[in-house]
């Protein structure tokens, strides 16, 4: 086993890291952190909140004292980056929730990432400034303006040393083009474009122009009584830039080539799986729904998460997934309970490890579901406080079905749905992950030997 | 109360199966539509799965010939009143103030499958609806005004409707849309729902009425 590449073979051990978000009793909703992500090179992670707020942790250099711990995370960058809005024409409150933050590879020494929430993308620059000039001939030190007449000599300001200042600015706003809600956000390959995925339309930006964007999917049926499905999710291939995917409601995926037909609503390639129908009930379209599509690094195949499971699909097969895995199957027996009480809409994130050879994905109760495509292994994890304590093992939790429950195994009944792990992010070198539980940010680690 | 029923009978099952179940389930899924419109941000996703959930339900009923009731006279309280709320909930959001329902409305409404006529006293709302010539059925209809309203949400209409709502309905809201994630002491668990579903007592409600009968009261007499 090559190490840093993620193989969750038997010796594979997830460690507590690091717990960063407010403490219990001073969580507010606006704490909810609703979006993570790790930059290209993992030395940044970013989160979102329900308040609309960016937190950026860096992580430290590695030092050669501490062999066995490998960098920590610390705030580097914390920003407002949305505001709550009230769209006069429709009487509506646009929420201020961050949905979907993504970066764009570094050029400079500044950092960039997209930030949106339902209506609005923004792009952010964050840098640093660890100088400051001095010696200004108009100003004084202050920042007075001095008098003309009583400058007699001209000098050349220098720059000294400063405290190191991290600054978040607003480049770009990216602004009404979207008639409903921002799902999905993805920056293209060429790094001259991105889109934006709303439940009905796909628009594409030139991240230097912010008036005009170009749709390139557009869903919304000429009558609304007959809309039936919705965009759920939609993302870009990582390397050829003229493709990208976005899933339905419906539980299908579309792939699309740009270089077609300028308003891509026509498919180039249409993954469905045939329905089971000794699974068939009322609930068979909602629980197919996809809530997000992710693809591999290496572009060859794309997974899916719907209520139930994680799909993977080669992109050369379109009639059914290569690869299936259940990630709380005994919930199947409780659906109704489950749309009662909303929970069946809850939309959850899946994600890639750097390899490709290990897929992550959220449930109920603070579980997290890892599954080795390899192996065929799979372990049930959780983000707990008690779980808290730095370099602490995380034991493998199981959930009972029925019958006997064994000491350490949890019954289904006894699940809080109220604690459910929706966002998750997998650094793109290292088995280092970030998980988000409601208004906290877990980072585990793999055991370092 | 009325999730305790429900979980009762379908604990154990994916899905209902027996016609109680079902129309159970087309009721909660009707007045989850119709919590959609007062949200400040209604999910239109979320929507779109609920609307479908009710066309395929109501697909299965006509097909069962279940969706055919007899005649206002001889029909059963229990369905007779579920289709009666959906359509005065309906009519109401199309029409803006509540009005108290006509019975010769009701027996049309009841007696005309699918194709429900829309009652002529009602004007064409904020919703731009055409007159009862170019109705095309009642819960049809009713899944038009869930996307009508989200394309032009005019919030006169429902907001009236439900502005003079007692406690207990707001009980109702949290029950279907707020369970998870409200404050509770314990774990949640899928056992705590049907307890917290329960009215509380002492709000003068009438508990033997189920809790959509409930919401057919306060409309009809507001």
């Amino acid at each position: 086993m090559i190490p840093g590449l993620g193989a969750l073979t038997q010796d594979t051990l997830w460690c507590f890291s690091q717990l960063k978000g407010t403490v219990e009793i001073g969580a507010t909703e606006a704490d909810i952190i609703s979006t993570v992500e790790f930059n290209h090179t993992g030395e940044l992670l970013a989160t979102g909140d329900k308040g609309g707020r960016v937190v950026i942790f860096q992580r430290e250099q590695e030092s050669k004292n501490q062999v066995h711990r490998r960098g920590e995370y610390n705030v580097y960058s914390t920003f407002q980056s949305h505001e709550p809005e009230f769209d006069y024409l429709k009487s509506l409150e646009i929420e201020e929730k961050i949905n979907k933050i993504r970066w764009l590879p570094q050029q400079n020494a500044a950092y960039f990432l997209l930030s949106t929430n339902d209506k609005t993308v923004k792009l952010w620059k964050v840098s640093e400034r660890d100088k400051r000039p001095e010696g200004y001939n108009l100003k004084d030190e202050e920042g007075r303006l001095r008098d003309p007449a009583t400058i007699t000599t001209l000098r050349v300001p220098v720059l000294r040393p400063m405290d190191l200042m991290v600054e978040a600015t607003p480049r770009r706003v990216f602004a009404n083009a979207h008639t409903y809600h921002i799902n999905s956000i993805s920056v293209n390959s060429d790094y001259e474009t991105y889109m934006s995925a709303d439940d009905l339309r796909i628009n594409l930006w030139n991240f230097e122009i912010t008036n005009q964007s170009f749709n390139i999917v557009d869903i919304k049926p000429a009558n609304m009584e007959e809309l039936t499905e919705v965009i759920t999710a939609a993302e870009f291939h990582p390397h050829h830039c003229n493709t990208f995917v976005y899933s339905s409601s419906k539980g299908t995926i579309r792939l699309c080539d740009m270089r077609a037909p300028a308003l891509c609503d026509r498919h180039t390639k249409f993954f469905e799986e045939p329905e089971d129908p000794s699974n068939r009930s009322f609930f068979s379209e909602i629980i197919s729904s996809i809530s997000d599509v992710k693809f591999s690094h290496s572009g060859r195949y794309i997974m899916t998460r719907d209520y139930l499971t994680v799909k993977v699909w080669d992109l050369n097969m379109e009639n059914r997934p290569i690869e299936t895995y259940q990630v709380h199957d005994y919930l199947r027996s409780k659906l109704c309970s489950l749309y009662e009480n909303d929970c069946i809409f809850d939309k959850f994130e899946c994600v890639w490890n750097g390899s490709d050879s290990v897929i992550m994905t959220g449930s109920y109760n603070n579980f997290f579901r890892m599954f080795d495509r390899n192996t065929k292994r799979d372990v049930t994890l959780e983000a707990s406080r008690e779980n808290s304590k730095p370099r602490a093992i995380l034991k493998p939790r199981k959930v009972c079905v029925g019958g006997k429950r064994r000491k350490d195994e949890i019954s289904v009944d006894s699940l809080d749905f109220s604690k459910k792990i929706l966002h998750t992010a997998w650094h793109p070198s290292e088995n280092i992950i970030a998980v988000a539980a409601t208004n906290n940010l877990y980072i585990f680690q793999d055991k370092v030997n | 109360m009325f999730a305790r029923g429900l979980k009762r009978k379908c604990s154990e099952e994916e899905a209902p199966a027996d016609p109680l179940q079902r129309q159970s389930l087309l009721d909660m899924s009707l007045v989850k539509l119709q919590l959609c419109h007062m949200l400040a941000e209604p999910n239109l996703c979320r929507s779109v799965l609920i609307a479908n959930t009710v066309r395929q339900i109501q697909e299965e009923m006509t097909q069962d010939g279940s969706w055919c009731l007899p005649g206002p006279q001889t029909a059963g309280r229990l369905p007779r009143d579920r289709l009666v709320s959906t359509e005065i909930l309906c009519r109401s959001a199309r029409a803006g103030p509540p009005q108290a329902p006509d019975p010769a409305d009701l027996a049309s409404a009841l007696q005309a499958v699918p194709a429900i006529q829309v009652p002529g006293a009602v004007p064409a709302g904020p919703w731009g609806r055409a007159g009862p010539g170019e109705s095309r059925g009642g819960f049809p209809r009713s899944l038009d005004q869930v996307f009508e309203t989200l394309e032009s949400h005019s919030p006169g209409a429902v907001e009236e409707l439900f502005s003079d709502v007692d406690g207990p309905y707001y009980d109702l809201d949290a029950v279907l849309t707020g369970m998870v994630g409200g404050a509770k002491s314990g774990p949640e668990g899928l056992e705590t729902f049907a307890s917290a579903a329960a009215r509380p007592p002492g709000t003068g409600c009438k508990a033997d009425l189920g809790e959509l009968d409930h919401v057919v009261e306060i409309l009809v007499e507001t």
